[in-house]
Order: structure tokens, then sequence, then C-alpha cells
């Protein structure tokens, strides 16, 4: 065996991918050639210094909580929740007046966020990654506000704000047509980086809180704001600050344009 | 949305959490050693994963792991291509293989010499410094601890390219080593020489 040969094969050795006879024969060759023997116990060892722990990267959490938000969620998450409150509290009368009340609590915050709510912040976020996975992120799809807005008109009932906010760092990317609670509603897609926000637009309930504010849900960061009759929601997987930079700049542009 | 194809949605979807999840920390591994940043990463093993689900109906009885790296790799080349308008991997790395033999490598090592250990910081700055085909293989290999076969898979080349692309990536890694270790040594002379 020549030491080009060994050169290569060697390395098959120390990662045992060599059969015994190719084994043998490299471990001849390196009993006999100093270079070469010398690039194997080096290589050994550096293989070694390679395996340490510290030079793996493990996924940071909020990473793993994006990925798995992105994911369809299992179905009827929310009841079986609920029943696991439900159950806590039926057991806390067992378990003794402190626990009760703590369950007491948390079983009145877990059912003081209506139920509406909590509905529509689940359809905003399947909406969301409805838009993600197929190939209908936009029904109409420019940079153009000119063109995206008009787009909108006889489909809808009301007219969305299409603002291109280019110079705030929020590209728009098109539109299309989505469904919350079983109502057509707009979607204006904005992109940051490489990340999408879906501007979701409906006609305001009269009934619907009026709070400006961030929510995260699956992962995802929800704002929520309205301009005169509309309400409108921001999802996204941006960050809060850049999610609410995005709701503030949204709604400057489309009262100063309107 | 019916609720048959809505099941049919969670199933799928707890299909691919089982199937590709377990892979997340390797898919993230290679996106931080390929990618500058840890945000760049993230975004990266985002789409990758976006990716991996979209084609998921698609995939058949091949091993999870090898076809989620390679996602992200195409990823990560559209990624360079993207911003830097060039990235001819394929090229370079076979220009690079041509270019001088394996076994002339280390002009200066002596026989006797040992590799001492480096931190990791270390590490990984001789890691950052190999051309981007030699750290892939390097990084699949020895931290992502793949076979030669899954390699193969990931790179989209012949099990004959991955042994050689790594033993040129070792050579590299292991001249930058021992470099590191005579500056160490005698880091006091350079200084007089540089002067």
């Amino acid at each position: 065996m020549t030491c080009e040969e060994a050169g290569i094969l060697l390395h098959a050795l120390i990662d045992g991918e060599l059969d015994a006879g190719h084994a043998r024969e490299v471990e001849r060759h390196v009993a006999t050639c100093p270079r070469c023997a010398a690039q194997l116990r080096d290589y050994r060892a550096m293989r070694q210094a390679l395996s340490a722990p510290a030079l793996r990267h493990p996924a940071p959490a909020s990473l793993r909580a994006g990925i798995e938000a992105m994911l369809p969620a299992p179905l009827a998450r929310g009841t079986a929740s609920r029943r696991g409150v439900l159950k806590g509290f039926a057991m806390g009368g067992v378990m003794g007046g402190a626990l009760s009340a703590a369950l007491a609590a948390s079983l009145v915050l877990y059912l003081g966020r209506g139920e509406e709510d909590r509905h529509i912040l689940g359809d905003l976020v399947s909406a969301h990654l409805r838009s993600l996975q197929g190939d209908r992120l936009t029904d109409v799809q420019s940079t153009d506000q000119h063109t995206v807005k008009p787009w909108f008109n006889g489909r809808l009932d009301v007219a969305p704000p299409v603002v291109d906010l280019t110079a705030q760092g929020f590209s728009l990317i098109g539109g299309r047509l989505d469904y919350l609670d079983g109502r057509p509603v707009a979607a204006i897609v904005y992109k940051r980086r490489a990340h999408v926000i879906n501007l979701f637009v409906a006609p305001a309930d009269p009934q619907a809180s009026g709070r400006a504010a961030i929510e995260t849900r699956q992962g995802f960061n929800i704002w929520r704001g309205a301009v005169s009759h509309l309400s409108l929601w921001a999802v996204s997987d941006i960050n809060a600050e850049e999610l609410q930079e995005f709701g503030d700049k949204l709604e400057a542009a489309v009262k100063s344009g309107s | 949305m019916t609720v048959a194809s809505r099941s049919e949605d969670a199933d799928r979807a707890r299909r691919f959490r089982d199937a590709a999840l377990p892979h997340l920390d390797e898919v993230y591994t290679l996106a931080r050693y390929l990618l500058r940043s840890a945000a760049d990463a993230d975004d990266a093993v985002q789409e990758c994963y976006l990716r991996a689900l979209r084609h998921f109906d698609g995939f058949r009885g091949q091993a999870v792991k090898p076809w989620l790296l390679a996602i992200l790799r195409n990823v990560c080349r559209a990624e360079f291509a993207r911003r830097s308008g060039s990235m001819a991997v394929g090229a370079d790395a076979d220009m690079a293989e041509d270019a001088s033999p394996l076994w002339q490598d280390e002009t200066h090592s002596a026989e006797t010499e040992m590799l001492r250990r480096h931190d990791a910081a270390t590490i990984r700055g001789f890691l950052a410094a190999l051309p981007e085909p030699f750290r892939e293989v390097v990084v699949l290999r020895d931290i992502n601890d793949l076979t030669y076969r899954e390699i193969a898979e990931v790179i989209g080349a012949p099990v004959g390219t991955v042994m050689s692309r790594l033993a040129r990536a070792r050579g590299m890694l292991r001249e930058a080593w021992l470099k590191a270790e005579r500056e160490q040594e005698c880091g006091g002379e350079h200084e007089e020489q540089s002067r």
C-alpha cells in the first residue's frame, strides 16, 4: 500500500468504515511508515477532540417551539387541557384548602379569557400556518399597494387598508382572501427578512376588546389593533418588539393615508 | 376544513413530528457551522423544517436524518447564493482536491509531533477557517456522527468523494491545529521577528 492510498484509507479505519481485510493492510503500512503513523495518531486525537459535546449546538428552545408551532395542532387540544384543569379543580377539594384555592385561581384565570378570544387566536395561527405551508401565501402577488388594494374590491364587504411599509423595513408581498371564524377576511402579506407577517383585516366586532397588545400562541406572536371600523391582527414568528413596531408603523401609515 | 381532512392533517403532523424533530439538534448544529450567525441558523432551520413538512408526503422509506440535513444544506446554499451571488461549491472542492496530493500536506510537521488539546472556541475557529465543502464533511462526520453513506446522501456525491474530501479536510484541519501549537510555543519569537 502506498502512502497516498493509506492517506485516505486511514480515515476510513478511524471511522470504522473499513472491512477487516483493508484495515489489516492499512495497519501493516502504518507499522512501517512513521509519517502515516504520525498522521493516524493525530487524526485519532483530532477526532476525539471533535467529539466534545461543547462543539455541538443544541437547538434553542425558542426554535424548537417555533417549529412545533408551525405543525398543525393535534385535534381537540383545547378541550383536553380544559378537562385537565377541571379535573384538577375537582381534586382540589379532596387535597385541602390552600391547594384548591390556588387551583380555583388558575381556573378563574383560565376561564377569564373569553372563549371567543381564544377561538379567534387559534384561527389566526391556523390561517397563518396554512398560508406558509401551501403555495397559497398570496392570491395577488405584488409589492405595489395600488395593485394589491383594488384586488380585494368586490371580494369583501370592506376595503382593507393596504400600505407599503418597505421604507420601514417591512416589504409588501401581496394579499389573499382568507377565512377567520368562517367569515372571509383580507390577508395582507408582508416580509421582514425571511419572516412572513400575515395581516388579517376584518370588520370590527363591536363586542371585541380594543386593546392593542402582543399575545403569544403556539410560539407565534399576534398583534392586534384597530383602525376606524376595522379589526387588525398581525401574526408572525418575528419577535414581539419587531411585531409591535410593525403594528405601530402600520397604524400610523393607515391613519395618515386615510 | 372538514373533520376528516383535519384529522388527516393532525395525523400527518404527528408522523412528521416523530420523524423529524429528534434530529433538530443535528440540523441546527450543521446550520451553525455553515452560516455566520445564530440568527441566520435559526432562520435556515425553520425554513428547512417548513420545506421538509411540505415534501413529507413524497418522502418514503429513506432515512430521515440525511434527508433533513440535505434540505438544510440546500437552504444554506441558497442563502449564500443570494448574498454573494456565487457559491460554486462543487467546482471549488474538486479543484482543491486536485491541487495537492494528500500525503504532502504537512510541509513542516515533524513525525514526533503530537496534537494537543485546544478549547472548543479554538477548534470552532479552525473549522470556520475551512472552505465550506470541507467544513461540512467534517461537521457531518465528526460532530454529527454520520456514516460515509449518510454523508454521501446529504451532499449528493459518491462515497468515494466523501472519503477523499474528508481526508483532505482533516489534513487541512491538522495543519491548522499544528500551526496553532507552534505559534503558541514560540509566540514570543514570532513577535520579535515580525517587528
